[in-house]
Parts: C-alpha cells; structure tokens; sequence
C-alpha cells in the first residue's frame, strides 16, 4: 500500500484477513531535526571551548586577564556544554527518534516535545551566560545554581511525561531493551539531580549545599560518578541496541544478554562513586565499597560491549564500507577501553599514582570523544539522510571525518596518559638523601607542556573531523527534501499482555518496571549515605577545628567563584610524598564547616589544603595579581580584577544565617557583629600589606581571598602548636 | 578487602544483606534469560528492525 506523505495526522485504518486492524499514524521528524541541530550546534561550542582552555595550559595569554575567559570559569564552561547539551541535546534526538518507532507511536504530545526542545535550550544559554559570570556551585557537573537547578528539574519532569506517556500508548507488547536503558536514565538522572542540589539560597544566584565535607563529598561523587553512568552512558547504551543493529541490519547478539547486562549495570554502577574519593578522609569503608563495585562493574560493562562488538559478526565486509559502522565500532570499542580503564583506576594502589594527573581528563576522554562523540556521529550520519528521504551527501568525507577523528583521539589520549605517568613519577621522586627530588610543583608541570600541545593538536583534528562532518550533512540536507510527518501502519489495539510471568510481565508494564528499576538504584546509595550521615565516628570532630570568620567565608566564595578546585585539590593524602610536599595529611574532621566540599580531582597546580601561613599576605597579593611574578614560567591564569573590584559585604549576613541554617555553629545573633568582623580583619590584612609597601585599600577583593587562603588548614596546626 | 569492609562497616547485617539479594535477583535474572522461549527473545531482539520492514513498505527509507 502506498502511502502519501500528505497524509499527515490523519489516522486510515485498515482491516488484514486475520482480523488485525490496522491504522496508519505519523512519527514526528521534526523534533527530531530539531535535536539534531541542537547537538551540532552546541557540540561546536563545547569543543571550542574544550580548545580553549586546552590552549591556555601552554599559553596562559589566552586567559586574556579577563575573568569570563579565565581557565577556572570556562572549564566547566566546557564540561557542561559537552555533557548537557551536545550529549544531552543528542539523548533526546536518538530517544525521540528511537522510542516512536519502538512503540509504534507518535510521541505522547507535541507540546510536550518542543517544551523539551526549548526548556532544554534555554537552561544551556542560562549555563553559558552565568559560568563565565562566576555563578557557580564549584560541585563538578553541578555547577549551575539553584534557580537553573529547579528549572533543569521542570524540564526533565516534562521529558519523562512525554516518554513515559509515549511508552503507555505504545502499539508494541513488549519494550525493547534500549527502552529499558531510557526508562532507568530517566528515573536514576532525577533521583541523582535533585539529591545532590538539596542547597539553602543565600542570595539569587548564591547558594550552599546543606551537605558539608566528608559528606558533601560522598553526595557529590555518588551524583559525580552516576552522572558518567545515567547520563552518558545508559542512554548511550539504549541508542547503541537501536542504533547498531538498524545501522547493520541484523539483531543484536544476544537479546539474553542485554537482560543480564541492563540489570546488573544499573545496580551495581550507583555504587562506584566512593572510587572518586581513594586515599581521602572518606571512612575506609566506603572507599572499599566504591573500589569492590568498580572491579564488579567491569563484567557488565564488557558484557554490553561484547553485545554491541558481536552484533557485527558476519557484516565485518559492510564496515569496511559504511562509515556509520566505522563509527560504531569506535564507540562500541572506546566504551568498552573506558570501562576496563575506570575500575582499574579504582585500584587504590593505580588510583595512588594516578589520580590528580591528567590521567583523569584523558580517561575521561576516552568516554567523550570515542563512545559519546562516535556514536552521536554514526546516529547523526544515519537520521539525517533518513529524515530528508535522501542517501548521505558523501560516504568519502565521511570516512575523511573517521580517520581525522580517531587520529585525534590518539593523539590527545597518548600525550595526556604520557603526561600523567610523568608527572606522577615526578611527583613522588626521592633523592637517595630522602627528600623530594622536584620539590617546586611548577617543575613537574614545566615538563610535561609538549605532551598539553599534543591533546590540543588532537583536540584541533577531532574537531575539524567535526567540520567536516557539518559540511556533509549540509548538503545532505540540500539534496533531500525533509519529511517532517513520516506515515507508518501500527496495530490499531495494544494487544493484550494478560497471563504472563517473571522478566516478561515487567517487559510490558512501564510503571512497574519504572519502579523497579528505581528501587535497584536507590539500594547502593542508600547502603553508602546513610551511615556515613548518622554515624559520628565515621567522622571524628577535630575540637580546634572553628568556622570561618566573616571575611574569610567571603573570600572562599570568591575562591569558588573563580573556579580554583579546577586546579588545586585541598586533600592531601597520607603519603610521604604528599605529606613532605604540602604538610600533615587531611583529616575528615577539618571539613565539617565547608560547604561545600573542595577537595578537587587534578592538580594543575599544587595542593592547598596546607597553604595557610605558608607564605606572607603580600606572596599571595603579587601572586594573584600576576603569578609569573612570584613563580617565573607559571601557567596560572593572573587575576587583575581580584586587586581592583571591591567587594560587596552586604551579603555577608546572608551568608552567616544561611550557614547557621545548615549546622554552622555561629552565634546567636551573630549577624550583626559579623559586619564589623568582617571589616576589622579586612583593615589588618590591608594594613599588613600597606607596611609591605602595597597601596591597597581594605574594600578590594584580593583581601578576602587572602583571608581565606591563609586559613586554609591551619586549625590543626595551631592545636600542634598549642 | 571484603573483610575488611565487613568488619569497619558499623552496621554489619546490611551489606551482607543486600549482597545477598543482589546475587539472589542476579541469579534469578540469568536463570530466566536462560530460560526463555526462544521465539519470544527472537521476537524482541528483531523489534528494530520490524520498523525498518515498515519504513521500506512505505517507500520513505532511503541509502540502505
């Protein structure tokens, strides 16, 4: 029967000899074109920015003494817009293409979808306009404040709607398994999202996490690592059981297997978190716990990549000639790389050695550009010419854009796993005398700058590839005429699914499965919070240990703001190498006051945690003004505006109430000596650097910081002291 | 390792609990994709491509 495209949102129906009815609906394209664009186009502006600050490892002068393009604002520039709105803008164009054709059902409602589309895009320029302007919670893939946080919430409620309400009118008995990976990406990404923003407003666009420390940072790494699963990979997952198989035209592997896969994945990937947090003042317990589930996790993980590398068997000929399959089997292989790389960095021992090195970025790369980056390229070759009812422009540049970008792959992976394993060994080499042999940090960072050319040569040919590939698709869409309403024969009536048992009868109830997917999620975190929140031993109080006074409070949200924990970790571990380098090694009891948490993950730069008194008011006065000054040959950005701006004190008593809201032991009533506080110390620290010959007066900014990096640490010291 | 996560834990039942609902929903979920009908995971496991048999109908799928 031949149908006409014109027949649009008119449901026929007709009748086959066996008495199944048949109607005719339309997928709706368009939303579809819609997220496509969106991934492009966002994906564009993430990788520049990637460019950028990959740049500015080796040429500081591109921070351009500016504070919106300085390195600690716009990395999480980056980080953001690759993750949630090139993948993010991706998930939603392969799950609105995907899920309709699985359910043999329009999506639920259409204005639904475009307040998907355009909810989306909004919180994306909210995130570009207010991380260059410093509104930042600091908390990694969480950066974005309270007010963008509810509207993120709104927005995803409202694809879970349009998802869920497709899944219910569906056509289809059963759900196919890439369904499962949605429903569950769905459910945990919530889950994950509003646990970890549960924050206090202090002002618009300032708030503080209610968690503090040892537990701010167990929440975030939970949300941290879970953001890695439920956000670029299950999702990925699901694309990659449609997708491959569409694109190699044969089943997956073995169906079995993706059962076992999905459900073992989801439990057990909740409670790798701790794994971010080795060697730190986290209770042993927990560290174990990460470290045992991420050995564990390495079985479904290859069990999914098996599945996806197998599904290929007997059409290896047709890679050779379709570069959607060249891509896949990047993606599919990077996957199953990054997922052999993580566990063994769970390791405490390999996590000793390599975490805080660029051994992070570059793992964390090989998700991105290979598994992410790949397979939003081979879903994006493969819908184009679909939905504008036309063969791709050009199979040549196509392969060009594959071998430029795998290239670039090595090339950024290789100079940063060279650089990690350098720089490790620098760090933790002693002389025969026994003392450090690179005592000066900057030394180690020094060495390794040919190796940060080399990831941004990489990065530059991946990101050409991407060029490229926009080129194609341009023209693609030139030559093809789009359908926007694509007619399709569906049964008229769900058939029924009564009598059924075990995996099958939750295969064809989406809310029951919706619940038990989230009640296996919520197990491993539940098992890991909970104790570490109500039993006290876990982390023992530290009587010394006082809250931050007025000034030095502000002088950490100016830390945060300026986006330091990019940089510098404030977590020494209890090694010798660490402890000879930075002082007394970090105890969990330190940190109850910080909210939140700033233990960071990679040293650019040395640690901070004990840098307080280390150097005088004026070293660090220079030092931020101009780093180059105090450490010849630094790469950290200089920070002209902190010298000049003056800051504002009238949030301070916010900021005093808010913390006292959230257990901050500060005075009854303190507020209102907090002012003045806040003002006397103000005038010592400037007085102090007046007398060093600085004319600086008491009101700017640099006094503040200087406040609170002079803090840093030294509670404990002055109990040694005592 | 385990060991010694079983003995620091402070509320010792529960992970020995849950490790063991996890192996019993595990092995119950290896037991049944063993198990089942063969023509059911066939079914499924072609449910992509059924659209593909549709969309070809239709005439509107192009560049296989």
């Amino acid at each position: 029967m031949a149908l006409q495209n014109d027949s649009a949102n008119v449901p026929k129906t007709r009748v086959l000899q066996n008495d199944v009815k048949l109607e005719v609906i339309n997928y709706d394209n368009k939303i579809v074109k819609y997220f496509s664009w969106a991934t492009i186009f966002w994906g564009v502006i993430g990788m520049l920015v990637g460019l950028t600050v990959a740049t500015q490892f080796f040429w500081p002068a591109l921070n351009l003494n500016l504070p919106y393009t300085s390195f600690g604002r716009i990395r999480p520039l980056h980080t953001n817009a690759v993750i949630f709105a090139f993948v993010g803008n991706a998930i939603f164009m392969g799950v609105y293409y995907s899920l309709q054709r699985l359910c043999k059902a329009r999506m639920f409602n259409d204005t639904l979808s475009m307040l998907n589309f355009w909810g989306w895009q909004l919180i994306i320029v909210l995130a570009a306009i207010t991380l260059p302007l410093g509104y930042t919670t600091s908390k990694e893939y969480a950066e974005l404040e309270w007010p963008i946080d509810i509207l993120i919430t709104v927005v995803w409620v409202i694809f879970g709607i349009n998802m869920l309400g497709t899944i219910i009118k569906r056509r289809e008995q059963h759900m196919y398994v890439a369904i499962w990976f949605y429903i569950s990406t769905w459910v945990t990404v919530a889950v994950l999202h509003i646990v970890n923003s549960i924050e206090i407003p202090v002002t618009l666009m300032k708030s503080y996490p209610v968690y503090a420390g040892v537990q701010d940072a167990l929440v975030q790494w939970w949300y941290g690592h879970n953001a890695v699963a439920f956000f670029l990979t299950t999702p990925y997952l699901g694309l990659m059981y449609y997708f491959l198989p569409k694109a190699a035209n044969r089943p997956v592997y073995s169906y079995r297997l993706s059962i076992i896969h999905f459900w073992s994945l989801i439990f057990i990937y909740i409670w790798a978190g701790p794994h971010h947090l080795l060697y730190t003042s986290l209770p042993d317990w927990a560290q174990s716990l990460g470290t045992v589930f991420s050995i564990m996790l390495i079985a479904p993980s290859w069990g999914g990549m098996i599945n996806g590398l197998l599904t290929l068997r007997g059409a290896w000929d047709k890679v050779k000639e379709d570069p959607v399959l060249k891509f896949f089997v990047v993606a599919v292989t990077a996957y199953g790389m990054a997922t052999f790389e993580g566990p063994m960095l769970s390791l405490k021992n390999v996590n000793a050695m390599l975490h805080y090195t660029d051994w992070i970025p570059s793992h964390v790369h090989v998700g991105a550009l290979g598994w992410n980056g790949f397979l939003t390229f081979a879903v994006l070759y493969w819908i184009i010419p679909r939905i504008f009812r036309t063969e791709l422009y050009s199979k040549k540049l196509a392969n060009v854009h594959f071998w430029i970008g795998t290239l670039g792959i090595v090339f950024y992976v290789l100079g940063l796993y060279w650089a990690s394993l350098t720089q490790a060994l620098m760090w933790k080499q002693f002389t025969p005398l026994g003392v450090l042999q690179y005592p000066n940090f900057l030394e180690t960072v020094i060495e390794i700058t040919p190796m940060y050319i080399s990831r941004t040569i990489g990065g530059g040919m991946y990101f050409t590839g991407v060029l490229i590939m926009i080129y194609n698709i341009y023209k693609t869409t030139k030559q093809g005429s789009f359908l926007a309403d694509e007619p399709a024969e569906v049964p008229a009536v769900v058939p029924s699914h009564n009598g059924e048992k075990g995996h099958r009868w939750i295969e064809s109830r989406p809310i029951q499965f919706t619940i038990v997917a989230t009640v296996a999620i919520l197990i491993g975190g539940i098992i890991e919070m909970v104790p570490t929140f109500l039993i006290k031993s876990n982390i023992p109080t530290i009587a010394s240990v006082q809250p931050y006074t007025p000034l030095e409070l502000h002088g950490r949200d100016i830390y945060i703001r300026e986006g330091c924990v990019g940089c510098h970790s404030q977590m020494v571990r209890p090694f010798r190498s660490e402890t000879e380098r930075y002082g007394e090694y970090s105890k969990a009891g330190e940190f109850v006051y910080d909210h939140p948490f700033l233990w960071g993950s990679k040293r650019t730069g040395p640690d901070l945690h004990r840098v307080g008194k280390k150097y005088s008011d004026s070293w660090h006065y220079y030092h931020m003004e101009d780093p180059t000054s105090m450490s010849p040959g630094s790469i950290m950005p200089p920070y002209p505006w902190l010298v000049n701006d003056k800051m504002d004190p009238n949030d301070v008593v916010a900021k005093i109430s808010a913390m006292r809201s959230i257990g901050v032991p500060y005075a009854k009533d303190y507020e209102q000596q907090a002012i003045t506080d806040f003002t006397r110390q103000a005038d010592e620290i400037a007085k102090g650097l007046q007398q060093a010959g600085i004319a600086v007066t008491s009101d700017k900014e640099i006094i503040a910081l200087i406040a609170y990096m002079q803090r840093l640490g030294t509670d404990i010291k002055v109990t040694n002291a005592e | 390792m385990l060991s010694k996560y079983f003995e620091n834990f402070e509320s010792g039942v529960m992970p020995i609990i849950v490790m063991v609902m996890f192996l019993l929903v595990f092995i119950g979920i290896v037991i049944w994709a063993v198990k089942a009908d063969k023509k059911y995971i066939k079914k499924m496991s072609n449910m992509p491509l059924d659209s593909n048999k549709e969309n070809k109908n239709n005439g509107n799928n192009y560049g296989d």
